[in-house]
């Protein structure tokens, strides 16, 4: 047994340092809330009108994201998208690789799984992490991505809101995000628990069922 | 009714085997009484392997080896109940290699490998070489970066062979010899769809085939010999009047109903995981795979997952170009002699002792550092390798083979084993 426990630990090792090694850049810890449906529809608004002129969500579709979010086909067609694409559609945008290449250097990558590709403190630390730089082409590097491409496009919001406000606001958008990478989640998570009771309650006859059997084996 | 079904069982068992059959492998099986923890591990690759095939068949229905990446999202978000299915499979993949390698590790324990069990053993290694292959073919699929990574580590092995070790083929000769065969595994110049639905073919069609034979070739095997157990007595020299050995129980039902709360316990184990784990954090599903397969882009260090970590450990661990040979040609014999030297086992143990707990203080220490010698090697085998972890998987690769080339032939000969008894003890 003592081998067992042991042998147990050791093989946790790997993940306690998996969990802390990765990046040279300490990140903030974003404020993921799954279940907080204002924070998730402020940060799809935000993401919408800020981001999505470059950045894809190819493997959302808009009427995935409208029932999850708790949001009408009606006001989500109206409010959060700017093309003609219908409910059951990816949400694309009109930017061309090539294009993206020649205006940033490289093109603006697909963020559907961003959150899972970096990580969700990752989205978030790089959100607030854009400061004032004028060796760089559009005036602005970040703390989290150096020399990146993409220019500050949340500047004004950052000067007309206050620190607390922008921060809120960037959170929303990497909570959205964080649901984006995996629209399945709290469902996983959800079913998980009665899958364990079930197996739980399941464990009970199965046990005494063996010591029944067992009792005349000596 | 009862008498209808009784005619039909005679009728089908007038043609085929089956009442004798289910008498010699389940209710006239005689099962050693006293199996441990330990022998949880054969029924479980078993259930797990049942769940990758089932998984395995329903993704197959909604994989797309033309767009591996995009149609395992397509699983993930658009196919119900999609994800749970993928998640069972990536995750089981995981589960395969712990239960194995755990099932592995009690036939050291108990010398399950000794005579007359070579053959279950040999049947055993088969499979796992078989379930290394399977799970390599299976990693490239989602064609996620790490995918493309990961193979191109991989099958650029086949160009490190070193054929020029032979009298008749030179330096250059080797390394055409080594591009050609490179460009065969691949299907192509580059790592490219043809590459990946080649891998779909061989994962989902013949390894499977494979592995299935196998199964059914080892469990045939231990059923021929019996079981071995935590003792290592052999039960069948200490038989009643009718035959019966007298620490055999049948193993229906005695060991399907005591294998059934252990495999729940174990599903379990497998739902947690599924559930609320199912990237392992980065080490069942790996963050770079994630983003598509680029061959531009380079993830920042190339890591296998975690049950191939011994062995990517001992290829990476050579430095030295010996006798001429490359030293990723060395690191190609080391990883490939760690998995060979697992054949010989059985011949390599000279103990006259079978189980570990009736061998000496030297035995019980060596296979214990052994053990913990693996774990490390396998960590050691996801992390990049320099200074203070290359050191380690130096002295741990060593460590490996003199394990096996020393301490199982020699090991006896300086410790004083227990006496082993006539009869199994416990059993409950």
């Amino acid at each position: 047994m003592k081998k067992l426990v042991v042998a147990l630990l050791f093989s946790c090792l790997p993940a306690l340092a998996g969990a802390a090694g990765g990046h040279d850049v300490e990140l903030e810890k974003a404020p993921v809330n799954l279940q907080d449906k204002v924070s998730l529809q402020n940060g799809a608004k935000l993401f919408v009108n800020y981001c999505m002129g470059c950045h894809s969500l190819e493997y959302l579709r808009y009427g995935r994201m409208a029932e999850d979010l708790g949001m009408s086909d009606e006001l989500t067609l109206k409010y959060l998208n700017f093309t003609t694409d219908k409910i059951g559609d990816q949400m694309q945008n009109g930017m061309t690789a090539a294009d993206g290449k020649a205006w940033f250097g490289n093109p603006p990558p697909d963020l559907s799984l961003a959150a899972r590709h970096r990580s969700s403190d990752w989205i978030y630390s790089y959100l607030i992490g854009f400061y004032e730089d004028e060796s760089r082409p559009y005036g602005y590097n970040n703390h989290v991505f150096p020399s990146v491409g993409m220019p500050h496009v949340m500047a004004k919001m950052e000067q007309d809101l206050s620190e607390e406000e922008f921060e809120s606001n960037m959170g929303d958008i990497t909570n959205f995000l964080t649901y984006a990478a995996e629209p399945i989640a709290p469902t996983r998570e959800r079913i998980g628990v009665y899958v364990l009771v079930f197996l739980a309650i399941l464990l009970i006859p199965a046990y005494l069922l063996k010591k029944e059997y067992w009792k005349d084996v000596h | 009714m009862m008498r209808m079904v009784n005619g039909l069982i005679d009728w089908v068992d007038a043609r085929l085997p089956v009442v004798n059959t289910y008498k010699k492998h389940m209710s006239e099986y005689y099962a050693p009484k006293n199996f441990n923890f330990w022998y949880y591990f054969g029924v479980l690759s078993m259930v797990v392997l049942i769940n990758q095939l089932l998984t395995g068949i329903w993704l197959t229905m909604f994989y797309s080896p033309s767009d591996g990446f995009g149609s395992v999202e397509y699983i993930m978000r658009d196919v119900q109940w999609g994800w749970l299915i993928r998640y069972m499979h990536a995750v089981g993949a995981s589960a395969f290699f712990a239960v194995v390698y755990l099932h592995m590790f009690r036939g050291l324990l108990y010398g399950s490998y000794k005579p007359p069990r070579e053959l279950v053993w040999i049947f055993g290694m088969l499979i796992y070489v078989a379930l290394m292959a399977e799970g390599f073919l299976g990693y490239v699929l989602p064609w996620g970066n790490m995918s493309y990574w990961g193979a191109q580590v991989i099958i650029s092995l086949a160009g490190a062979i070193p054929f020029d070790i032979l009298p008749f083929i030179d330096a250059k000769d080797a390394k055409e010899i080594g591009e050609a065969l490179t460009t065969w595994v691949r299907g192509d110049y580059l790592l490219s769809t043809a590459t990946v639905n080649k891998f779909f073919a061989l994962h989902v069609v013949a390894i499977p085939l494979v592995l299935v034979a196998l199964v059914f070739l080892h469990i045939l095997a231990l059923h021929e010999v019996g079981s071995n157990n935590p003792d290592g007595v052999e039960i069948k020299q200490n038989k009643d009047e009718n035959g019966i050995p007298r620490d055999g129980i049948p193993f229906h039902p005695y060991y399907t109903v005591k294998d059934l709360p252990g495999v729940i316990v174990f599903l379990m184990i497998f739902a947690v995981v599924i559930f609320f784990f199912p990237t392992g954090g980065g080490y069942l599903i790996e963050k770079p795979n994630f983003v598509a397969a680029n061959p531009l882009k380079t993830p920042d260090h190339i890591a296998p997952v975690w049950y191939y970590g011994p062995y990517y450990a001992m290829l990476r661990a050579t430095t030295i170009e010996w006798f001429g040979m490359s030293a990723k040609s060395w690191g190609l014999i080391a990883m490939g002699g760690g998995i060979v030297v697992l054949f010989l086992l059985p011949w390599l143990d000279r103990h006259p002792v079978k189980s570990i707990r009736y061998k000496g203080w030297l035995s019980k220490t060596l296979l214990l550092i052994f053990a913990l010698d693996f774990l490390m090697l396998g960590f050691l085998g996801t992390q990049p390798a320099s200074g203070l972890y290359k050191t380690l998987a130096q002295i741990g690769t060593v460590y490996y083979f003199l394990f096996f080339f020393l301490a199982l032939p020699l090991a006896h000969r300086f410790e004083k084993s227990k006496a082993v008894p006539e009869r199994v003890t416990g059993g409950h």
